[in-house]
């Protein structure tokens, strides 16, 4: 165990350690933009992203991955925190962290392979375009000088790492943003700086408990939300995780990750910070710094507090224009580009799943149901693509008396319509044989469509004769983990 | 598959040795040599990018660069690890084995060694890593973790190795080193070389019946045997035994004690390991 913990933490010091600060530098400005989306003080944003990062280094289960306070959870806060204010979103993101542990030991993340890739695809997307558009009303209503700050920031980020040597060793946003500072302080222009927006911390954080009666009423109105936290915080999770995966060329433990994302929320939660989650964004700033192991997230927290509580008189003199520069970058960087050249590429029904999801997340800006109809519409999609494979063809014996029904394929919900349909029941037969030794049978539906099949010959008075329905039927037995098995996957999806 | 000697080689110095090693055990045990080379692919990026920005498609170009630095890498070391399994086959044919398998694989090597347990009989290793090669004093960062992940002997090379002529075995009545004597008794690793059975500890009624029925156990399958107590610390008394009786390999149990009194006191396993000069047998 010591041997593994020195694995896990200290094996790669100075790269974790570089990018740990990387990290920090560029959750500072990410924090305080969704505390902003949220809308609370930035205050409870920064302390999230410490809580989390911090508890996460401990108990998460990717190593190298960022988790903080992130746009996809604070969108879904933004009216409890109206209608009912910020003890309440403290108490959510305590019941938050509880859902994430259950979920964790029950093991959901094993649904994650029902979301498929369009889904992920759509999800990125959609969440890039509402962070993009969490901008907009820094952007709307103001003076000129804020275009050309933002503009200018922008510049900065994307030109500055293009100068040899010193380019790749200083992060952009940081130099953006002290630039713009500078500029701001030194030429007094009228625009909004972080101090407007909020209380900044001011001390190192302290353990609270929320302020809020704790009784059934309290429950039912944070429970919603903190179904919605969950689902989309962990799905956030997975996803990352698996990009870091991908990344690393390693793996994850996705059940450890899930309770500890729970831990952590509930250690944000009593110091007085938001819901949070793994950053897609943040995760891959990571990464590209040369961060792969625990301490990296653990070093980005603890840098991004003493940053936070010892330079907060200058934090708060950020000028607005700086941090929006900055959640543009966010918002590029995590939009996948080459999704837009795959659109056509790739067949109609899978840009259908991805267009639909990030359409259904941007119209309601709650990623849970954009995933959730996501997920529909490729499990349709899906069964409507199985369904067609099925052939039903007969051939003529004894003479015009009897008539043999082969059916080759699968019969389910989806494509029991098309079976039915295929039978011939205004030709008078004497007896007719339904060859099913190459169908499978997945569900009653499909059972209860034979069954009709049946009765409607009986009816015509013709006599009905089956093969193979035992081989066809034995599909829809609930639990038959063959896959594992060449011979029995052979015999239960081959020709008997 | 039959259980095999399996050597871990790599570009180190020690690996010579472990291929003379490896050659004798197997010719002794009669088992299959099998020389393994491990890969490991995905250690962290010597360049950094501290740009700290995100362009459009990072997440893409970043999963290239990445892919792309570890491809290069990788066709580098297997055609190196190729070559070094080449040489040390040469080099255990010469040395009289029949026929040396060579095995190739990707991963770290704690863990390859762990998938791979099930077909070793013996697995010899040396000291250190090519990565580690001038630590002096220090053991291999992997060694020590391979030998609290597997649970079959462990022959460690520390520099040349030449036939044992006189073995000693660290013996202290613990079940495993009970266990210890009975393999050794029955091994033909060891057949026609004299054992020196060595209890640390004072000269007491107990320790000397242990002692006697060590070198009982011995004799009786047809071995030289010797015995001594001797009162100390534990790595500085069995140094000492070592050099005054020109011992030339060292048999003993590994990791006899918790993980927290080895964080508290260190290991004498790890002791022992770090201070060789001759080859050590870990029995697990």
């Amino acid at each position: 165990m010591y041997e593994k913990m020195k694995l896990s933490w200290f094996s790669n010091l100075k790269g974790d350690t570089l990018s740990g600060i990387v990290v920090a530098l560029a959750l500072i400005p990410e924090a305080i933009a969704f505390s902003i989306i949220a809308g609370v003080d930035p205050k409870v944003g920064l302390y999230a992203s410490f809580a989390i990062c911090v508890i996460i280094a401990f108990t998460g289960g990717r190593s190298g991955m960022i988790s903080g306070a992130t746009g996809a959870m604070a969108l879904l806060m933004v009216t409890l925190v109206r209608d009912h204010g910020l003890e309440y979103l403290l108490v959510a993101t305590l019941l938050t962290g509880v859902l994430q542990i259950l979920a964790g030991y029950l093991r959901l993340a094993e649904l994650m392979r029902f979301v498929s890739r369009s889904v992920v695809t759509g999800f990125v997307n959609a969440l890039a375009i509402l962070i993009f558009m969490a901008q907009l009303p820094e952007l709307t209503g103001v003076t000129w000088h804020v275009y050309a700050m933002t503009a200018a920031g922008l510049g900065i980020i994307y030109g500055f790492p293009l100068l040899p040597k010193i380019g790749k060793s200083i992060p952009s946003p940081l130099v953006c943003i002290v630039v713009l500072t500078s500029v701001y302080l030194l030429t007094g222009m009228e625009i909004r700086s972080v101090g407007d927006m909020g209380e900044l911390p001011d001390s190192l954080p302290v353990f609270l408990w929320p302020d809020v009666p704790l009784n059934l009423e309290t429950l039912m109105i944070v429970l919603p939300y903190s179904l919605m936290l969950t689902v989309v915080g962990l799905l956030e999770s997975m996803m990352t995780a698996t990009i870091v995966d991908d990344l690393t060329d390693t793996k994850s433990d996705k059940h450890r990750e899930c309770k500890g994302q729970g831990i952590a929320n509930i250690g944000s939660g009593l110091i007085g910070g938001m819901a949070g989650c793994a950053m897609i964004g943040q995760s891959v700033i990571n990464i590209k710094s040369g961060g792969r192991r625990r301490l990296s997230s653990l070093i980005a927290g603890v840098v991004l507090l003493m940053m936070v509580v010892f330079l907060a008189d200058w934090v708060s003199m950020i000028p607005m224009a700086a941090l929006v520069a900055v959640m543009i970058m966010v918002s590029i960087g995590t939009f996948s580009w080459s999704s837009i050249k795959d659109l056509k590429k790739h067949p109609m029904s899978t840009n259908m799943v991805m267009v639909a999801t990030v359409i259904v997340t941007v119209g309601t800006h709650n990623l849970a149901i954009g995933v959730f109809v996501g997920v529909l519409l490729a499990a349709m999609n899906f069964a409507n693509k199985v369904g067609n494979i099925l052939y039903i063809g007969s051939e003529e014996a004894d003479e015009g008396s009897r008539r043999i029904y082969k059916v080759v394929g699968q019969v389910f919900f989806a494509s029991s319509e098309h079976f039915s349909g295929a039978f011939d029941f205004k030709e008078t037969v004497q007896k007719v044989t339904i060859d099913l030794s190459r169908a499978h049978f997945w569900d009653i539906t499909s059972v209860q469509t034979l069954d009709r099949v049946v009765i409607k010959f009986r009816r015509e008075g013709t006599e009905v004769e089956m093969i193979g329905l035992n081989e066809a039927s034995a599909t829809i037995v609930d639990r038959f983990a063959v896959h594992d098995d060449p011979e029995a996957v052979e015999k239960l999806m081959g020709g008997h | 598959m039959t259980e095999q000697v399996m050597a871990a080689i790599d570009g180190s110095r020690f690996s010579e040795g472990v291929c003379d090693a490896a050659a004798w055990a197997s010719l002794a045990l009669g088992a299959p040599l099998t020389f393994l080379h491990v890969n490991d692919n995905h250690a962290a990026p010597e360049e950094r990018n501290l740009s700290g920005n995100l362009r459009a498609g990072a997440r893409e170009r970043l999963l290239e660069e990445l892919s792309l630095l570890d491809e290069q890498r990788a066709k580098v070391a297997q055609e190196q690890g190729r070559l070094m399994l080449q040489a040390a086959k040469e080099r255990a044919i010469e040395d009289g084995v029949a026929e040396p398998g060579t095995r190739q694989r990707n991963g770290t090597l704690v863990e390859t060694l762990e998938e791979l347990q099930n077909d070793m009989r013996l697995l010899v290793i040396g000291k250190r890593g090519e990565g580690a090669e001038h630590d002096g004093d220090h053991l291999g960062s992997n060694l020590e973790r391979v030998v609290r992940t597997l649970h079959r002997p462990i022959l460690m090379v520390p520099d040349a190795f030449k036939t044992p002529e006189r073995v000693v075995l660290a013996f202290d009545g613990s079940k495993t080193t009970r266990k210890g004597v009975e393999m050794m008794a029955k091994s033909p690793l060891f057949a026609g070389i004299p054992v020196h059975v060595v209890i640390v500890g004072a000269e007491t009624g107990d320790n000397r019946s242990q002692l006697d029925w060590a070198l009982k156990t011995l004799r009786d399958a047809g071995h030289e045997a010797e015995g001594a107590i001797r009162a100390g610390e534990v790595e500085a008394t069995l140094r000492g035994y070592k050099e005054e009786q020109g011992i030339d390999m060292l048999v003993m149990g590994a990791y006899g004690h918790s993980r927290i009194r080895h964080l508290l006191v260190g290991s004498t396993t790890t002791e022992m390991l770090r201070r060789a000069s001759v080859p050590i047998l870990l029995l697990r």
